[in-house]
C-alpha cells in the first residue's frame, strides 16, 4: 500500500474560479500596457503619417495642408518608379532563393545527421546581427574579393543587386529554416510510412506528402521573406547606399541600387525640407503596396494548405 | 511564480504611469545640439564647469557625423527642444529661420569681434552668429618636403605643386613616403572633395560675377571645371592608394599623414589637435592654398569661412532662452571656458575670448597679412547639399574606376547640371 502524499495547500489553483473571475473582470487593466504601447508606437504615428502626406511640413508639428499634390509629385518621380521596379525584382528573387535554400537546409537537418543542433544554431546566428552591421561587414567581404579585380560593389549595379541577395539569404535562411524544421517535424510519421508501403519513392514522398503538409510553414515563410524583401532598408543603406548612380546629362540622378524604403528616406532628408510631404506620400503608397501584396500572397498560399 | 509575474507586471505599469507625470523645472536649462563630433568631449567638460559654477543644467547632445539635419528635425518636435542649434548657411536660415530667436542686441552678439559672422533672414532678423571659423587647404609636412629636396616656400602655384607631387610619387619607394594621402570617397572623407575642393570652382566663378553670387545662384557655369580636374587628378594619381580603391574608402588618410607615409593631406585647421596628439610639431606643418592653375593664383590664400553658427531656439521657454544666452555669454567671455572652447574650435571671433593657438589659422592670417586673397566658403551655397554631393561622389567613383573623358563628362553633369537640378528641387 502506498501512502498518498498530500501537497501542502498553496492557495487557489491558477485555474480556479476564485482567481479567474477577478482577472477576467480586470482584463482591460492587463491589456492596457500593450494597447497603450500599440497606440503610441503604431496607431498614432501611422495616422499622423497619413495626415502629413497631404501636407507640406518641416517638422511634424509645423504643417500646411496641400491636398493631393504630394501624391502627384511622388508619381511623377522617376527615381521612385525605378526603385519600385528594382525592389520588386529583388523581392521575387530573394523570396525564391531564401525559401528554397531554407527548405533544403531544414530538410537536410531533419534527417538525423550528427550534430544537427550545432548546424541549426550556426545557420540561425546571422539573424542575430543587425542589418547595418551586416551591410558593412559584407561590403568589406565583397570589396575584398572585387578589389582584386579592380572593381567594387559600389561601381556596378549587377554586383550591387547580387550582393544584396547574398546578404539577405545569408541573414534570413537560418530564420526561415527554423520555421521549416518545425513544420517538417510535424508531418505525421504514419503518412510517410504509408507512402513508403505504397511504393512511393523519395521524390514522390517529398512532393506528395511532405510539402503539402508543411504548407502552413511555406505560407508564413513566403509572407515574411516577401514583406522583408519589400521593406529592406538597413542592409541597403549600409551595403550600397544606392550607388552607383546613373548621372543624366542634366545632372539629375537615378540611384541604381536604391530600394523603396531607402528612396523614401533619401527623399525625406536629402532635399532640404521641400520634399518631406512627398516622401510621406511615398511612404503611404509603400504601406498600401506592401499590405496588398502580403494579403494576396497569404490568401493564395492558404488555399494550398491541407488539413491533417 | 505566477503571482510574482503578476506583481511584476503591475509594478512595471505603475512605474510607467509615474514616469509619464514627470518632473517640471523652474530654473531655465541649456540644451545644445552640437554639430561638431570632434568637440563633443570638450563641450561636455565645459558644460560641467558651467553647471558647477552656476547650478544651471547644460546638456550637450552631439549629432552623429553627417546626420545633423535628421537629428535636428527629430529634436525640434520634442517637448524639450534644443535651445542652441546650428544654422550654418543661407539655406538653413530659410529652413529654420522661423525657429531662430532674434539675437540682435543680445549681450553675446555684441561680443562678436567680426560682424561678417552674422546670418540674417530677409527681414533683417539676426538668426545666428558664428562661434568659430575655420580654414582649409592642403596640409604639408615640411620635414618630408625637405627630405624630398624642396624648400617649404618652393610651391607657389599649380605647376610647382604638380612638379613636387609627381616627383615625390615617382620616388616614393626610395623616399619612404608618397605625395598625397588617400582621396577616399566614402562618407567619412568624400566631403573633402565634393565640398572643400569644389569651393575653388565656385569661388573663382563668383570672382568673375560677384552679382550672381550674393545668394545661391539658380545655376552655375562650370568655367573652372578644368582647374578642379587638375587638382583632383593630381591628388588621386599621386598617392600610395590606387585610384580604383578610392570608392570603397577605408584607407584612413589622416593616419597616412600622421605616420609620415604621405607628404600632402587635403583638410582643414580642425585636424591640428589630432596631428598634435600624434606627435607632429607645428613647425613641421604648413597649409598651402588650392593651387589649381588659375591665373594669378600665386596670390591665393586659404579657404576661410564657417558653417558653425549658433542659433537660439525661439520656441524654447523664456527661462530656457535666458539661461542659454547667459551660458553663451559666459562661454565667450570667461577666460577658462573660452580657452577650453578655443582649444577645440580653433578660434572664436569674440572680443574677450581666448587667443587662438591653431597654427593653420595663424597661417591663414599670415597669407591675408601678406596681401593674398582669402577664398571664402562659397561651397556653403550648394543647394540640397547632401543629394548634390552624393551624386558628385557617384560620378567621381565612376571616373576613378575608369578615368576617361566620357566619365569626366558625368562628373561635370553632376557638378554643373546637378546644381540647377537641386536648386529647382529645393526651391519648388
Amino acid at each position: 500500500m502506498k501512502k498518498k502524499k498530500k501537497k501542502a495547500y498553496s492557495g487557489a489553483a491558477v485555474n480556479s474560479k476564485l482567481l479567474r473571475r477577478p482577472i477576467r473582470r480586470q482584463g482591460w487593466f492587463f491589456l492596457l500596457p500593450m494597447v497603450a504601447a500599440f497606440c503610441i508606437g503604431f496607431v498614432w504615428p501611422f495616422l499622423h503619417g497619413m495626415f502629413l502626406s497631404f501636407c507640406k511640413f518641416k517638422t511634424t508639428s509645423n504643417w500646411q495642408w496641400v491636398g493631393f499634390s504630394n501624391y502627384v509629385k511622388a508619381f511623377a518621380d522617376e527615381s521612385f518608379r525605378y526603385s519600385f521596379g528594382f525592389t520588386a525584382l529583388f523581392a521575387v528573387v530573394s523570396v525564391i532563393l531564401i525559401n528554397v535554400l531554407a527548405f533544403v537546409v531544414a530538410y537536410a537537418l531533419t534527417q538525423g545527421i550528427k550534430g544537427t543542433n550545432i548546424f541549426r544554431t550556426v545557420f540561425f546566428m546571422p539573424n542575430l546581427i543587425g542589418g547595418i552591421v551586416l551591410g558593412y561587414i559584407w561590403s568589406m567581404i565583397f570589396d575584398g574579393i572585387l578589389g582584386a579585380y579592380g572593381t567594387s560593389i559600389l561601381l556596378n549595379k549587377t554586383w550591387g543587386f547580387w550582393g544584396l541577395i547574398i546578404l539577405m539569404c545569408w541573414q534570413q535562411v537560418g530564420y526561415m529554416m527554423i520555421i521549416y524544421v518545425a513544420g517538417l517535424q510535424a508531418v505525421p510519421e504514419d503518412m510517410i510510412e504509408a507512402a513508403k508501403i505504397d511504393g512511393a519513392n523519395a521524390f514522390q514522398t517529398l512532393f506528395k506528402i511532405t510539402i503539402p503538409n508543411v504548407m502552413p510553414s511555406i505560407t508564413i515563410c513566403t509572407f515574411l521573406s516577401l514583406t522583408n524583401g519589400f521593406k529592406l532598408f538597413d542592409q541597403n543603406l549600409a551595403l550600397t547606399g544606392g550607388l552607383p548612380y546613373i548621372i543624366n546629362p542634366d545632372g539629375s540622378t537615378v540611384h541604381t541600387t536604391e530600394m523603396l524604403a531607402l528612396n523614401i528616406y533619401n527623399t525625406f532628408y536629402g532635399q532640404a525640407s521641400t520634399s518631406r510631404g512627398v516622401a510621406q506620400a511615398k511612404a503611404v503608397m509603400f504601406f498600401i503596396l506592401v499590405a496588398c501584396i502580403g494579403l494576396v500572397q497569404l490568401k493564395s498560399t492558404r488555399n494550398k494548405e491541407v488539413q491533417q | 511564480m505566477k503571482k510574482f509575474f503578476a506583481l511584476l507586471l503591475v509594478a512595471v505599469m505603475a512605474i510607467s504611469l509615474v514616469a509619464c507625470v514627470g518632473g517640471e523645472e523652474e530654473k531655465g536649462s541649456v540644451y545644445w545640439l552640437n554639430f561638431k563630433p570632434e568637440s563633443d568631449e570638450a563641450l561636455k567638460e565645459i558644460a560641467a564647469m558651467y553647471t558647477e559654477e552656476t547650478g544651471v543644467d547644460v546638456q550637450i547632445v552631439t549629432a552623429a557625423s553627417g546626420t545633423y539635419n535628421e537629428t535636428l528635425t527629430a529634436e525640434m518636435d520634442k517637448t524639450k527642444v534644443p535651445t542652441i542649434f546650428v544654422v550654418g548657411n543661407a539655406a538653413a536660415v530659410e529652413q529654420w529661420g522661423e525657429y531662430c530667436y532674434d539675437l540682435t542686441d543680445t549681450a553675446v552678439a555684441k561680443e562678436l569681434s567680426d560682424p561678417s559672422y552674422q546670418l540674417k533672414d530677409a527681414d533683417g532678423k539676426l538668426c545666428s552668429i558664428g562661434y568659430c571659423y575655420e580654414c582649409y587647404g592642403i596640409i604639408v609636412n615640411t620635414k618630408l618636403l625637405k627630405a624630398a629636396g624642396y624648400e617649404a616656400d618652393y610651391i607657389k602655384n599649380f605647376a610647382t605643386l604638380k612638379e613636387v607631387a609627381e616627383d615625390v610619387h615617382a620616388r616614393a619607394a626610395e623616399l619612404g613616403f608618397d605625395a598625397f594621402s588617400a582621396a577616399d570617397m566614402d562618407d567619412s572623407s568624400s566631403w573633402r572633395f565634393t565640398g572643400h575642393l569644389a569651393n575653388l570652382e565656385y569661388y573663382y566663378e563668383s570672382v568673375d560675377d560677384p552679382a550672381a553670387w550674393t545668394s545661391c545662384p539658380a545655376e552655375i557655369k562650370g568655367t573652372y571645371m578644368d582647374n578642379y580636374k587638375n587638382l583632383y587628378d593630381l591628388m588621386a594619381v599621386n598617392s600610395a592608394t590606387p585610384r580604383g580603391e578610392l570608392a570603397t574608402g577605408g584607407h584612413d588618410a589622416a593616419n597616412q599623414f600622421k605616420t609620415e607615409k604621405a607628404l600632402f593631406y587635403a583638410n582643414g585647421n580642425w585636424e591640428w589637435s589630432g596631428l598634435a596628439e600624434a606627435g607632429m610639431k607645428a613647425e613641421d606643418l604648413t597649409m598651402i592654398p588650392y593651387y589649381c592653375g588659375v591665373e594669378g593664383e600665386e596670390k591665393a590664400g586659404l579657404n576661410c569661412g564657417t558653417e558653425n553658427y549658433w542659433a537660439v531656439n525661439a520656441e524654447a521657454s523664456e527661462a530656457d532662452i535666458k539661461a542659454t544666452l547667459d551660458f553663451m555669454y559666459w562661454l565667450v567671455t570667461d577666460a577658462e571656458a573660452s580657452e577650453k572652447a578655443v582649444a577645440t574650435f580653433g578660434v572664436m571671433p569674440y572680443t574677450n575670448a581666448a587667443e587662438s593657438t591653431n597654427p593653420f589659422l595663424a597661417q591663414a592670417n599670415a597669407y591675408a597679412a601678406a596681401g593674398n586673397y582669402t577664398m571664402p566658403w562659397v561651397t556653403n551655397f550648394q543647394p540640397n547639399v547632401d543629394a548634390y554631393r552624393a551624386a558628385l561622389v557617384a560620378a567621381l567613383n565612376d571616373y576613378n574606376a575608369d578615368p576617361t573623358d566620357a566619365n569626366w563628362d558625368k562628373v561635370e553633369a553632376a557638378f554643373v547640371g546637378g546644381w540647377a537640378t537641386q536648386y529647382e528641387a529645393a526651391n519648388q
